[in-house]
């Protein structure tokens, strides 16, 4: 079934219920704590080019719950990368404002992680794939030991164990990105926030690096945030779609896919529902 | 076996024309005699007469410790000058006028200046040589560090890294490899500044030791002083260049691979 969950955009800010306020049991939320880890509230970014003004998101807002897999599809040049940027703290939104866990964004959060899309760039040629992994970790003071232990640990995680005493560019494209991921929940973090992390890589690749990434998110717990180009992509891994119109952007639509776990690249993508949402998630991308 | 075969044969190819050169030099002068151009096998024996080691240890340590001290300094503080003009771009911005003026203003012409100054003892050849070297190392370092990566900033920021953190360990190696192309620029200009700083006021070194050869007519001595300086010239050269291989290894091999990829 395909539409918006009214329930994620009508709660934010709703205030919390009183207490001893007797409350029917239909408008009582799913899970009363229930706070998002993620909130964008009225984004809005414009950047000053030549004298003028270029809108790339006009009015973004929702929200991702604990231990979602929430994906952002638009078409290209509707500011996904831009969004991206406001919500990890990188860039200040123009007005509008982002939460980590209710607390404004004024900077990236402790518990945050980004993993950019050009793994070539992001990664530190200089170091050795254990040091890149490590590096976060000394950030945070962690002892020797720990960090030795942890960086391993990452590694097998990502399936790269053993190719911690080589250089990143000594890896294929697709070892390196996952470098970047080992590198980026080296610190355990609540949630990962990911660039078109698989746009750089061939198709085969891509399909392990997306299973990798629900695997992680299974036996890590973390929450996640992909954008991505690829509606095929956003479908096979999503709870919950943020599809943006063309820019400057406003969220289209809030798409639930309520496909089956775990999904399985020749199963789920057979299945007519993947067919159905993923038509449907084109037509608001195409505007058709 | 076929390693030492390789490396005769690498050394032949380094080689061939340097040693062809001297072996040009040994003969074309052999019968020469000419005051001004004594025979090679003159100039040799002369060279190890002076140079084992009495003017080795008069004249050719004192010029090192200078170049040393002058061109440690420089490395040091061009490199943190480097920094804090890209770390502060306003400041940057306001001296980069001055900084060029400097760098332009050819370093023997402050000579008379520095001597009023510092008067002629080490002291004056230190800062002439700091003077010299600091540019290249300091614009070298701006320069590079300017041209650092945006998603690697990207990726300091959102690993926290700090001010100090993303300079140490951001910043400072991407801009490494430029950083060593000025350190290079330095050494040469600093070995030139050496000698200069010691032909105009002195009373040792390599520098003085030519110069004041030259003007007392020992000819043969001064060809030992400008053969022992082009010998530690580039002594010092293939150090330098042995120590920027090993620490930019990820840098060579890094640019290696993209290019066979």
């Amino acid at each position: 079934m395909t539409g918006t969950r009214d329930g994620h955009r009508g709660t934010a800010g709703a205030p919390p219920h009183a207490a001893g306020t007797p409350v029917r049991a239909e408008d009582r939320p799913a899970a009363p704590e229930r706070s998002p880890v993620l909130a964008a509230r009225h984004v809005h970014k414009a950047y000053a080019v030549d004298g003028g003004r270029k809108v790339a998101v006009e009015d973004i807002s929702f929200e991702v719950f604990k231990g979602e897999f929430v994906c952002v599809v638009g078409p290209s040049g509707a500011g996904k990368t831009t969004l991206l940027r406001c919500l990890s703290g990188l860039m200040p939104p123009t007005s509008g404002e982002t939460l980590f866990e209710g607390q404004a964004i004024d900077r990236v959060p402790e518990q945050l992680s980004v993993v950019f899309q050009d793994y070539s760039r992001s990664l530190f040629p200089w170091s050795k794939v254990a040091r890149n992994v490590e590096l976060p970790l000394k950030v945070e003071k962690v002892p020797k030991a720990e960090r030795r232990a942890r960086v391993e640990e990452m590694l097998a995680a990502v399936g790269l164990a053993g190719a911690g005493d080589r250089y990143p560019w000594q890896l294929s494209g697709g070892m390196q990105q996952r470098v970047a991921i080992a590198r980026a929940l080296a610190y355990r973090p609540e949630l990962l926030l990911m660039d078109e992390p698989f746009a750089s890589v061939d198709a085969q690749t891509r399909f392990e690096l997306e299973d990798m990434i629900l695997q992680i998110r299974e036996d890590f717990g973390v929450t996640v945030v992909l954008v991505t180009h690829d509606i095929d992509e956003a479908v096979y891994l999503a709870d919950r779609i943020v599809v943006l119109s063309k820019a400057p952007s406003v969220v289209a639509q809030l798409v639930d896919i309520p496909l089956e776990r775990p999904r399985n690249q020749v199963r789920t993508r057979n299945d007519p529902e993947f067919a159905h949402l993923r038509t449907h998630i084109l037509e608001l991308v195409t505007g058709g | 076996m076929q390693q030492t075969l390789r490396g005769v044969r690498a050394a032949a190819v380094h080689l061939w024309l340097p040693v062809g050169l001297i072996a040009l030099w040994w003969y074309a002068s052999a019968s020469s005699t000419s005051n001004f151009f004594p025979p090679l096998s003159t100039i040799l024996d002369q060279l190890r007469q002076l140079w084992f080691f009495d003017h080795t240890r008069s004249d050719l340590l004192p010029s090192l410790r200078n170049l040393v001290l002058g061109y440690l300094l420089a490395a040091v503080v061009g490199i943190a000058a480097g920094a804090l003009l890209w770390r502060v771009r306003a400041l940057a911005t306001a001296v980069h006028p001055l900084i060029y003026f400097l760098y332009v203003l050819p370093a023997p012409a402050l000579l008379p200046a520095v001597i009023l100054v510092f008067g002629i003892g080490v002291e004056m050849k230190v800062w002439i040589i700091f003077f010299a070297c600091v540019w290249p190392v300091l614009l070298n370092t701006l320069d590079g560090m300017r041209g650092t990566d945006r998603v690697k900033l990207d990726v300091a920021a959102s690993l926290r890294l700090g001010t100090w953190g993303t300079m140490r360990r951001v910043v400072l190696p991407a801009a490494s490899p430029q950083i060593f192309a000025g350190l290079r620029t330095a050494l040469a200009v600093g070995i030139i500044l050496m000698v200069v700083s010691e032909m105009s006021a002195a009373t040792e070194g390599i520098g003085y030791f030519i110069l004041y050869a030259q003007q007392t007519f020992q000819t043969t001595s001064m060809w030992t002083g400008i053969l022992v300086l082009g010998i530690v010239g580039s002594i010092l050269n293939f150090l330098f260049l042995r120590l920027e291989r090993r620490l930019l290894r990820w840098h060579y091999q890094a640019r290696r691979a993209l290019q066979v990829a």
